[in-house]
């Protein structure tokens, strides 16, 4: 067990082209730490370099305390799980799970104790003769976790394991890590690009971008205070609704959102000095689709009435997604499923504005 | 609403008959190629077998069909086998080529590994290269190499081939080597090499295992060139005792203008013997193992 650090660690490609920027990041011990981000973000890149299977150009790893730059990654006592698998084809489902631990030279009653108990762990005991071509697609992510976990690493590092998974599965396995990780405890750092997988799963949340963490939070601090306008795009499906607005003074010493001519909302309050430095400038007003809800007859505070023209209903059982569109930009509320939305007509909403965020338009800082 | 339906049902079966006929067009096409490559194929080895069972009398009489053999006779096969050069001639190929095959493979592999996975500077260039090599005809290197053959003092020596038939060998089969490492997933080393492995162990233990179809369609290949090889030892060896199976043919069963054509076509079976075996256990392998290469994944 140990932690993980990345001081300042960049990597530069021939031709200069930097997949990572100098990113500053501590993994506590038994933490489980998710790298989330959009393709080309250098979340996979960062984890190549701390299992040491990329060159650093600069900065320091440290695990377990001591720095790794020059260490390489079977000296590193990490284990990998890697998306397609890469389980060894000839070898069986025991010898892929031994091959690391007869490569340390371990006793055989000492290896069988551990891939039995790892096989256990991961209920595929009746696996352990069979050749990996021989066991379903869940199995052998399986088969690979277990191959990790009988080395009882200091740090596990799973690139994207569950990608190659179909969607029922993937709910299935993302249970299943999250077990072993509850069971063993030992230091992940996880890698996707799935932000449900993220949040399920992870202690905290490192959201990257270009190259940069964006932001560093438990999955709730990510998802309800994001710093910046893209962790607040990129966390929450159906992402967060983004308008241009303007912040303008309304009546009685407070203030509004002013989307156009047609649309303006009131700020809530307490939240009036947090905005008045910002009064006057365009910024940009963003609001969660859940946040958006049907108008009913009561009228509490910080809920302001908006009337949009419906473009298309989503009926999906349990919610109604129902998309509009104002000036151009699509936006999204997550209804009840007894809404009575239909396209093209005009559907009363109420926005709940104690959730909103306002943000800068150029730089897309979130202003708390 | 009824006259619709069944217009559609017979353009479905206009359409159903038309791919029916062209594919029966289609196939009766390819059996005439097949049967036309057959032919081609099968008649030489047909009449080496056919004149191999002919005494010398019968070849030379000019009656019946030279197609038939009428006093069918397994005296050239006898006298090859119990003929001291013939057997000196074999033993020298097979070991000529074991050895062949063993250190061209050796190099092969370990280069394939290293330009396919070790990622260092200039390996593309010397990938590009060894393939070009492949490209030079033996026929333009076999006057330097005899100088140097000539310096080492290895004419006339039986082992100057395993020192040169490697040069035939080795480009082609590192450049299959290549293509077939290229196809496996670079994960799999990654997983070995966080395992704990050293690159000679995920050779040894990934690798080689998991490109076995390669390797064999390698060896095959080092094999052919090592046993079929002719310019070198007719240039380089001129005894008897130093001599292999394709020039010793020749040599031994062509006396002035006298061709012994049931003993040479007795010879060249006996000597077909070996790859025959080889590729009718290994065709399968084989053919995996140029696809593999070919399309790389």
């Amino acid at each position: 067990m140990a932690e993980v650090s990345c001081r300042k660690v960049v990597k530069e490609y021939d031709g200069g082209v930097q997949a990572v920027k100098g990113i500053d990041l501590d993994i506590a011990d038994h933490e489980f730490v998710v790298l989330v981000g959009p393709s080309g973000c250098g979340k996979s890149t960062t984890l190549r370099m701390i299992a040491g299977l990329e060159e650093i150009t600069s900065g320091e790893i440290w695990i377990g305390g001591d720095v790794v730059n020059d260490v390489p990654p079977r000296d590193r006592d990490i284990a990998m799980v890697f998306q397609n698998y890469a389980l060894y084809p000839h070898m069986s489902v025991f010898d892929n799970m031994a091959f690391g631990l007869k490569l340390r030279k371990f006793p055989k009653e000492e290896i069988k104790r551990r891939v039995d108990e790892a096989a256990r762990i991961l209920d595929i005991g009746m696996l352990l003769e069979r050749k990996p071509r021989a066991v379903s697609g869940g199995q052998r992510q399986r088969v690979a976790m277990g191959r990790a976990i009988v080395r009882n690493p200091k740090v596990f590092l799973f690139d994207e394991p569950l990608s190659n998974l179909d969607a029922k599965l993937r709910v299935q396995m993302r249970t299943e890590i999250k077990k072993v990780h509850q069971t063993v405890k030992t230091t992940t750092v996880y890698v996707t690009h799935d932000q449900i997988e993220a949040m399920t799963l992870a202690d905290r949340v490192v959201v990257m971008n270009h190259g940069i963490i964006e932001q560093v939070g438990s999955p709730a601090e990510v998802y309800h205070h994001p710093t910046s306008r893209f962790v607040a795009g990129f966390i929450g499906s159906p992402a967060m609704n983004f308008l241009p607005c303007h912040i303008e003074e309304a009546g009685g010493g407070g203030l509004s959102v002013r989307v156009n001519s047609a649309i303006q909302v009131a700020i809530p309050a307490e939240r009036t000095a947090r905005y008045m430095p910002f009064k006057g400038k365009e910024m940009v007003f963003g609001i969660r689709p859940e946040h958006l809800t049907q108008r009913k007859e009561e009228d509490r505070p910080g809920f302001e009435p908006l009337d949009l023209l419906v473009d298309v209903v989503e009926p999906m059982g349990m919610e109604t997604m129902v998309h509009f569109f104002v000036d151009g930009a699509p936006i999204c509320a997550r209804l009840d499923p007894a809404t009575n939305a239909e396209p093209e007509k005009m559907l009363g909403l109420t926005a709940d504005m104690n959730q909103m965020h306002i943000m800068e338009k150029d730089t897309g800082k979130v202003i708390y | 609403m009824s006259t619709t339906t069944l217009d559609a049902r017979a353009s479905a079966k206009r359409r159903k008959t038309s791919l029916h006929s062209q594919r029966l067009w289609a196939l009766w096409g390819s059996y005439a190629a097949l049967a036309v490559f057959v032919v081609i194929f099968l008649v030489p080895p047909f009449y080496t077998v056919v004149t191999s069972l002919k005494s010398s009398a019968e070849i030379s009489a000019q009656v019946g069909s030279p197609w038939m053999v009428n006093h069918p006779t397994l005296d050239n096969f006898w006298y090859l086998i119990t003929y001291p050069n013939f057997q000196t001639y074999y033993l020298n190929s097979a070991m000529i080529t074991a050895v062949t095959v063993v250190v061209s493979m050796t190099i092969s592999v370990m280069a394939a590994f290293s330009l396919s996975r070790m990622g260092f500077w200039g390996s593309q260039t010397l990938s590009t290269g060894v393939f070009l090599t492949y490209l030079v005809p033996p026929s333009l290197l076999f006057i330097p190499l005899f100088q140097i053959v000539g310096m080492m003092g290895l004419i006339n020596n039986l082992w100057c081939l395993a020192l040169l038939y490697p040069t035939l060998a080795v480009p082609f089969c590192t450049w299959i080597m290549i293509g077939y490492f290229s196809s496996i997933p670079r994960e799999l080393d990654e997983a070995a090499l966080i395992d704990g492995a050293s690159y000679i162990q995920i050779l040894l233990k990934i690798f080689i295992p998991v490109a076995m179809p390669g390797i064999i369609a390698a060896t095959i290949f080092a094999f052919t060139v090592a046993w079929g090889a002719f310019l070198y030892p007719l240039a380089y060896l001129y005894t008897s005792s130093q001599m292999v199976l394709t020039v010793g043919i020749i040599s031994d069963l062509i006396r002035g203008d006298v061709f012994q054509w049931g003993k040479i076509m007795a010879a060249c079976l006996l000597a077909s013997l070996p790859p025959i075996v080889i590729y009718a256990f290994l065709m399968d392998y084989y053919v995996a193992g140029l696809t593999a290469g070919a399309t790389k994944g």
